[in-house]
């Protein structure tokens, strides 16, 4: 029972996208067994694994510096408060402004090419995890601190058994957000300044109209985001369970 | 007044201050005494519980816990059972009873009988494994003062632990309170804002001023050893409850900032 919705979710959104192939037609995008059938066909193709490991490996790279500098900045931030409190609006501004617009500057600092991707995809997915984790220590119950000081516990213990466990859920929210920030950010990056990978391909696909391949590499973007998003968010959901917040 | 009896002090206030600006408080407890504290809302009770846990400095004067000064950390043999619920939602009840004996030299075979005792002297058998949110509020409650029992502290501080829970689950969880009082002979020191609870649960019962606060009196309730919650039918409880009030009410008031409104005589 428990994978029924999720299936059944999956069926009314193909028949939706099969309804809006029928209105829309071959021009607009392509339905989805011809989209399934091409993406076999190139997952087939030699000359199409680079550009998916290209973009994998950029993304990883992304993703990694976003939750390591986020968590960085999210912990100074959440345990000094004076300057949590002076950073977080200037956190909000960079999350809310399209940063797009800082891609310019990207590609002058780094270049056409891997390291402008992983800067841009990095770019994005930092500030939801600092946010949530500057937030999370912030919010750890007052009394939690008392207890370990009762037990007079070593920061090293403080840390391991009260800290860490007590933040995790809503630091994993954030690397949740980040991840799905930091792999739009890399596709944007690939798709206006590299030569290689799957937002370049995107990004050729749509100068040529293949709807096709559009449509096939969309697909693969949103199979790879659902597979890692419901993983992350089955985490998420385990601990806040536990933690009785949701 | 302030004074243990007999001469065998466990803990010693010298000429206490810090949110009490007034005159420097002074108190001794007794080894295996049961002491409250009642007073009103803002007159110091939870400071003057962090001072002498060790979780707060004086401004002056001194705490000494078995013949040793507190001074910035909490000593050994001292337990602490705050109002809130400390207890942790990422461990189960089994996991946060054990919490703090993971940090002593306890083996773990016998740390592990401490802890399946003490679930089922607090009736959590059936919780074992349970988190604390899926616990209710009282039970929860029971798990924090178990993981501060299971220690064997020689003094425990319980800062108004049935605060949270209903009239009901409040007497029944003194009940088993003075049950662990007799059983492991440690000296209590309670604060609470119920008048009542003091008055059954204690031997002497310091009551406090208005900020800045001070004892006004401390009164000796005379109850056996063997006492239990059925003392709240007993003639010398009413007489003593309402002596209580008599001596908090103006105070009460005074802190509410109303005394004049209401027209009290003080």
């Amino acid at each position: 029972m428990k994978w029924r919705d999720p299936l059944l979710l999956i069926v009314v959104l193909l028949l939706l996208w099969q309804a809006l192939y029928f209105f829309a037609g071959d021009i607009a995008l392509s339905s989805p067994l011809a989209t399934m059938r091409r993406l076999a066909q190139m997952l087939g193709d030699p000359r199409f694994v680079p550009h998916v490991l290209e973009t994998l490996s950029a993304f990883l790279q992304a993703f990694v510096l976003a939750v390591l500098l986020g968590l960085a900045i999210g912990i100074a931030l959440g345990a000094h408060r004076l300057t949590g409190e002076v950073a977080e609006p200037i956190l909000v501004a960079l999350y809310s402004i399209p940063k797009v617009t800082l891609y310019p500057i990207i590609l002058l600092i780094f270049g056409i090419g891997m390291p402008a991707k992983v800067a841009f995809g990095t770019i994005q997915g930092v500030v939801p995890v600092a946010l949530f984790t500057m937030n999370a220590i912030r919010n750890v119950n007052p009394v939690f601190n008392r207890t370990a000081r009762v037990q007079n516990l070593s920061s090293i213990a403080w840390v391991r058994d009260v800290l860490v466990p007590a933040t995790l859920p809503e630091i994993v929210t954030g690397i949740r957000v980040g991840f799905s920030l930091a792999l739009i950010g890399t596709l944007l990056g690939e798709m206006f300044g590299a030569q290689r990978g799957l937002g370049f391909l995107l990004m050729q696909a749509m100068s040529l109209h293949n709807m096709p391949n559009i449509m096939a590499v969309t697909l693969l973007l949103v199979l790879f985001a659902a597979i890692v998003n419901t993983a992350l968010l089955g985490i998420d959901r385990r601990l806040r369970r536990r933690s009785g917040a949701a | 007044m302030t004074g243990a009896e007999g001469g065998d002090a466990h803990v010693v206030l010298s000429a206490i201050t810090r949110v009490y600006e007034g005159r420097p408080l002074d108190l001794a407890l007794a080894r295996g005494e049961f002491f409250a504290v009642v007073g009103p809302s803002g007159c110091g009770k939870s400071t003057l519980l962090d001072v002498i846990a060790g979780l707060a400095r004086p401004t002056s004067g001194t705490v000494v816990f078995e013949g040793a000064r507190v001074e910035g950390r909490v000593p050994d043999g001292v337990g602490v059972v705050f109002q809130e619920d400390a207890s942790f939602p990422w461990l189960t009840v089994h996991d946060n009873i054990a919490f703090g004996l993971k940090y002593t030299s306890v083996a773990a075979d016998e740390a592990l009988a401490r802890v399946d005792y003490a679930i089922a002297f607090m009736g959590l058998t059936d919780f074992r494994t349970a988190y604390p949110a899926q616990l209710s509020g009282g039970m929860r409650q029971r798990v924090c003062i178990a993981r501060t029992l299971v220690q064997k502290p020689r003094l425990i501080l319980l800062d108004e632990p049935f605060g949270a829970l209903d009239q009901q689950t409040r007497l029944l969880m003194g009940d088993e309170l003075l049950r662990l009082w007799r059983e492991t002979g440690a000296t209590v020191f309670l604060i609470t804002h119920a008048l009542d609870e003091a008055a059954m649960l204690s031997d002497r019962i310091g009551v406090m001023s208005a900020r800045p606060g001070r004892f006004l009196e401390i009164m000796e309730t005379h109850w056996p050893r063997t006492r239990d919650s059925t003392i709240v039918g007993n003639d010398d409880f009413g007489r003593l409850t309402s002596r209580l009030w008599t001596q908090l009410r103006g105070e009460s008031i005074r802190a509410l900032g109303h005394a004049g409104a209401v027209g009290v005589n003080q």
